[in-house]
């Protein structure tokens, strides 16, 4: 028995976001502005609030709200990077909304919204707490998914989102409820206990059903159908919002379900993860070689990232773990980075997708296209950027459970992904100059030389990202 | 300084010059020129400080030296740096090409041309890296580190079909460096540290060790090239700016060698015992095949491509002979193939800076218009030929010896390769220099340029040097080749030794 401060404190941060967001509601009723003035900068400070009392709060681990809601090591850990990721898209969104005139109030609050949707889903203790984390923060995406909604593409992004989403949870709910037959509760210690020994068809049918509702969320192969068209669809800061936070929510949540609640059936579970990470490794490799969208071409290197995030899951051990957590910090680093660069393509005010509207950014734009460019060859995973380091630490963790298969196929799925991933580069370094972009907002200037840096000089004081990964994974086990 | 040694210092002194470069404003004719002074003067303080190493070095000593260590990753990844008698000459023979790259480059590059020095610089911290590396994870990470400056080289400032040759060797190279990574984790997993002077000391299992080896062969095989994997090599050498070919060739292919002589050799010595049939056989058709392929070839980077190809099969043959003579042979025939081949491509250099074509037809005559020229080309070809008094005749003659001791039908295949390559060599130099003078376009040419001779010149001296006096790399190599081999064989004995007690 817990006393109410005692749950607060623990889940300060979620109390933090929510409050936030209920007086940014109010405070746009009372200003009965549809403008966003100055929300957006408010629902900054409130995810940098949120990230300061995780960063400088409390670090034990507590159990609360009757076994429904868990304050860990790493739950904090992907709190900070989910945070983060909000925060920084938010930045970055206010000089694209305002251009498309679309900068309404709603939107920082759908954010916040959506963001204490993923923290309570990071923290779920229980099938109930993951299902309330996981719609809250679904809902509000669906919205923004459709929030330029004079743009046919972004309304039928929306609807695509919003009627496959459906589908997903519904299979995730009738999984959840096929486990809490079985297991006879719903918190993920409890039905660690009950399914002790050989676990009956029926827990197998229950955990493949929640696999396919989490996959849903993660965009992993075969549950992928929407992210391209969602991703090309939806306004640009909406598309980085997706491919970022609740992408680490996701994860995060699957990696607690599979790990808090499923540790006796590892077997079981290890080969639905090695599916769904092979295919979506291969998918994404593949599929996004013939792109010529930028924001399509991410979608599907974003199904291929989740592949390789997989793989470290698909371990099932502390070590893969760690690797998982260390590569979702890193890939967020760089997908922010990559997409404060596809922000600043502008031609005479207008936003620009085309791959080839990249031609000669080298001379162009020597910085962005520098910073761009690593970015790239990090995310093909080539030494010495920090995208190489993320996938050195998964593929490391899989091969001393050794699942040698599995990283060699990763491997050679990501000489293929390599392709385009260069590709990019090469329009960029190797192709005529075709007039260059407007200049950029300074913010966006910010974010691109930062995660830059990050990814580039990764290598020279790596220490504090593998160590708090790494603490972050023991408190799982 | 901050405690890092001198090798830290000779590893990252280049970076200092691209912060300089980067530094520099503007684009006209004096911050350019800013640019290639800085690089060249980065790149000559950095030779200097390789000499000051090799003074620091003791030669007698098989043991690693210069020895510095950080702790860098949590677990087990180490920063390591060091050096031993087989590193140490490439070491020495990288910084000593660079700033004969940027001199070579300083009027053939014209367009983009700060980039250009930051990319060798980058590339030059990146190749010493991996001469220094002591820890498997740092290794490789220099060993692919490279590809992106090598890339861009290759995709900006190449030929016409640029972008085909840089994504190919791009992919080539990464696909089988991804595939030694699996075993270099495999490695640590077995040893829980990536230290590789602690994995030296590591026995692995026989059956593990096969498939290491198997791991570490499809990296270091596309990286020599080895026959079949080399098709990239000449496509990478005909579109590369000269200096790129230089590299390529003197520096970048060295890699594959030393890899074979710091792992596969020393840490999988059954293995080695294992394929090394397999390696002799891919040698032998590497030397004979790729020299019948260059006697028809039509552009000249082609033809001395394929000649890089025959010559890298002289170094397996003599690495896996595993004799003394053998090694030593490998290595040495390494530096003096990295001289002559260097040598050779800023010969073509020169003339396409003229004519602008490396067709071969294009060309003849030229001993009239350049007899200068004439006579530094016929040194080279003969030391790609392996004429006696040049050094590529000690480094041929070593590994054939060497692999005499082992077998000799292997030895006398070989042997037929140096006939061939006197062929396609003497064939090109007739083609090139001597002749009838008709072409008009050949009339005005002039012959080498003072800074021309400045670049040629060192490297004809240490060429005809090396070839009359080769002991300063024999012994330096010496102790530490003696070491590996005495290894590779008392680890095979005591291999025998137990089968027989089981």
């Amino acid at each position: 028995m817990t006393s109410l401060s005692f749950a607060l404190a623990h889940s300060l941060p979620e109390v933090i976001l929510g409050a936030g967001a209920i007086v940014l509601v109010l405070l746009g009723a009372i200003r009965g502005r549809d403008s966003d003035g100055p929300m957006t900068e408010l629902a900054v400070g409130i995810l940098g609030l949120a990230i300061l009392v995780i960063l400088l709060g409390s670090k034990t681990n507590a159990t609360i709200y009757d076994h429904a809601f868990i304050d860990d090591a790493f739950g904090r850990f992907m709190k900070v990077l989910a945070y983060s990721g909000s925060l920084v898209t938010l930045l970055m969104a206010q000089d694209f909304l305002s251009k498309a005139k679309i900068d309404k109030f709603e939107f920082p609050i759908l954010v916040l919204l959506s963001t204490l949707g993923m923290s309570m889903l990071i923290s779920a203790a229980g099938l109930i707490a993951l299902y309330l984390g996981l719609e809250l923060m679904s809902l509000a995406l669906y919205v923004i998914a459709a929030f330029h909604r004079d743009d046919r593409r972004a309304s039928e992004a929306g609807l695509k989102y919003f009627v496959l989403g459906a589908l997903s949870s519904g299979m995730l709910l009738y999984g959840a409820s096929l486990l809490y037959g079985f297991a006879g509760t719903v918190s993920f210690a409890g039905i660690a206990t009950a399914l002790k020994g050989t676990p009956g068809l029926g827990v197998i049918f229950g955990l493949v059903f929640l696999m396919a509702g989490l996959a849903f969320k993660m965009s992993a192969v075969p549950f992928h159908m929407w992210t391209p068209d969602v991703y090309e669809g939806a306004p640009t800061p909406v598309t980085a919002f997706f491919a970022t936070a609740p992408k680490l929510a996701a994860v995060a949540i699957t990696i607690r379900v599979v790990m808090t609640a499923f540790p006796g059936i590892t077997l079981q579970w290890q080969q639905i993860v090695i599916f769904i990470s092979i295919l979506s490794m291969a998918l994404g490799s593949f599929a996004a070689i013939g792109q010529t969208n930028i924001k399509r071409l991410m979608a599907y290197s974003s199904i291929g990232h989740i592949g390789f995030a997989l793989v470290g899951l698909a371990a099932g051990t502390q070590m893969g773990v760690a690797g998982v957590l260390f590569y979702m910090s890193i890939y967020l680093v760089m997908v922010l980075g990559t997409f404060a660069a596809i922000l600043s393509m502008r031609v005479d005010g207008k936003p620009v997708e085309l791959i080839s509207d990249l031609s000669g950014l080298a001379r162009t734009d020597g910085a962005m296209a520098f910073f761009l460019a690593m970015m790239m060859f990090s995310l093909a995973g080539i030494p010495p950027l920090a995208g190489f380091f993320a996938k050195f630490y998964v593929f490391n963790a899989a091969v001393h459970a050794h699942l040698y298969g599995l990283a060699v196929i990763g491997f050679l799925t990501s000489v293929v992904a390599a392709v385009y991933y260069l590709r990019i580069v090469k329009i960029m370094y190797f192709d005529e100059p075709v007039g260059g972009f407007d200049k950029a907002a300074p913010v966006l200037r910010v974010v691109l030389a930062i995660t830059g840096v990050l990814v580039t000089f990764f290598f020279a004081y790596p220490a504090p990202a593998v160590d708090a990964a790494s603490i972050a994974a023991k408190s799982l086990f | 300084m901050f405690g890092f040694g001198i090798l830290s210092g000779l590893v990252f002194l280049p970076l200092v010059g691209v912060a300089f470069i980067v530094a520099l404003r503007g684009n006209d004719e004096a911050s350019v020129n800013n640019a290639r002074w800085a690089a060249l003067i980065t790149t000559l303080v950095d030779f200097l400080l390789s000499l000051y190493a090799y003074s620091k070095f003791d030669t007698t000593s098989a043991a690693f030296q210069l020895v510095e260590q950080k702790s860098w990753f949590g677990s087990g990844l180490v920063y390591k740096m060091g050096v031993d008698g087989i590193s140490m000459p490439f070491v020495i023979l990288t910084a000593f090409l660079m700033p004969i790259c940027i001199i070579a480059s300083w009027q053939s590059v014209t367009s983009r041309v700060k980039e250009y020095m930051i990319a060798f610089l980058v590339l030059e911290t990146l190749m010493l890296g991996v001469f220094c590396a002591l820890d498997l994870v740092l290794f490789y990470l220099f060993f692919e580190g490279g590809l992106i400056p090598m890339f861009l080289i290759i995709g900006i400032w190449g030929g016409k079909r640029r972008i085909y040759a840089s994504f190919k060797f791009f992919l080539y190279t990464l696909l089988g460096s991804l595939l030694m990574l699996i075993a270099v984790m495999a490695m640590y997993g077995v040893a829980g540290t990536t230290d590789i002077t602690v994995l030296l000391k590591t026995v692995f299992p026989s059956a593990m060790q096969k498939w290491l080896w198997l791991g570490f062969f499809a990296s270091l095989a596309v990286k020599m090239p080895m026959w079949p994997v080399h098709t990239w090599l000449p496509d990478a050498h005909v579109e590369a700016p000269t200096a790129g070919s230089v590299i390529l060739a003197g520096i970048l292919l060295k890699m594959g060698g030393y890899g074979f002589l710091r792992f596969s050799l020393p840490m999988f010595p059954e293995a080695s015992a294992y394929f090394a049939p397999l390696v002799f056989a891919l040698s032998i058709v590497a030397i004979i095949y790729t020299s019948l392929v260059a006697l028809v070839q039509e552009d000249m980077k082609k033809l001395i491509a394929y000649s890089s190809v025959a010559h890298m099969g002289f170094v397996t043959m003599g690495l896996f002979s595993m004799t003394e003579q053998g090694v030593q042979g490998a290595i040495f025939q390494m530096i003096s193939h990295g001289l002559v081949s260097g040598a050779l491509f800023l010969c073509v250099g020169v003339v396409y800076d003229r004519l602008h074509t490396r067709e071969i037809a294009a060309y003849g005559g030229l001993v009239e218009r350049m007899p200068l020229y004439a006579v530094v080309f016929m040194v080279f070809t003969m030391a790609n030929v392996g004429l006696p008094g040049t050094s590529g005749f000690v480094g041929e003659f070593l590994t054939m010896l060497g692999t005499f001791r082992f077998n000799n039908w292997v030895a006398a295949l070989a042997a037929t390769g140096t006939i061939l390559s006197a062929a396609y060599a003497l064939y090109l130099y007739r083609r090139i220099i001597f002749g009838v003078l008709e072409k008009p376009a050949l009339k005005a040419m002039l012959d080498l340029s003072p800074r021309e001779i400045a670049i040629l010149a060192p490297l004809l001296v240490l060429t005809i040097y090396y070839g009359v006096h080769p002991a300063p790399i024999l012994d330096g190599t010496a102790a530490s080749v003696a070491g590996l081999v005495q290894g590779y064989h008392t680890a095979l004995a005591t291999v025998v030794k137990t089968a027989a007690l089981h």
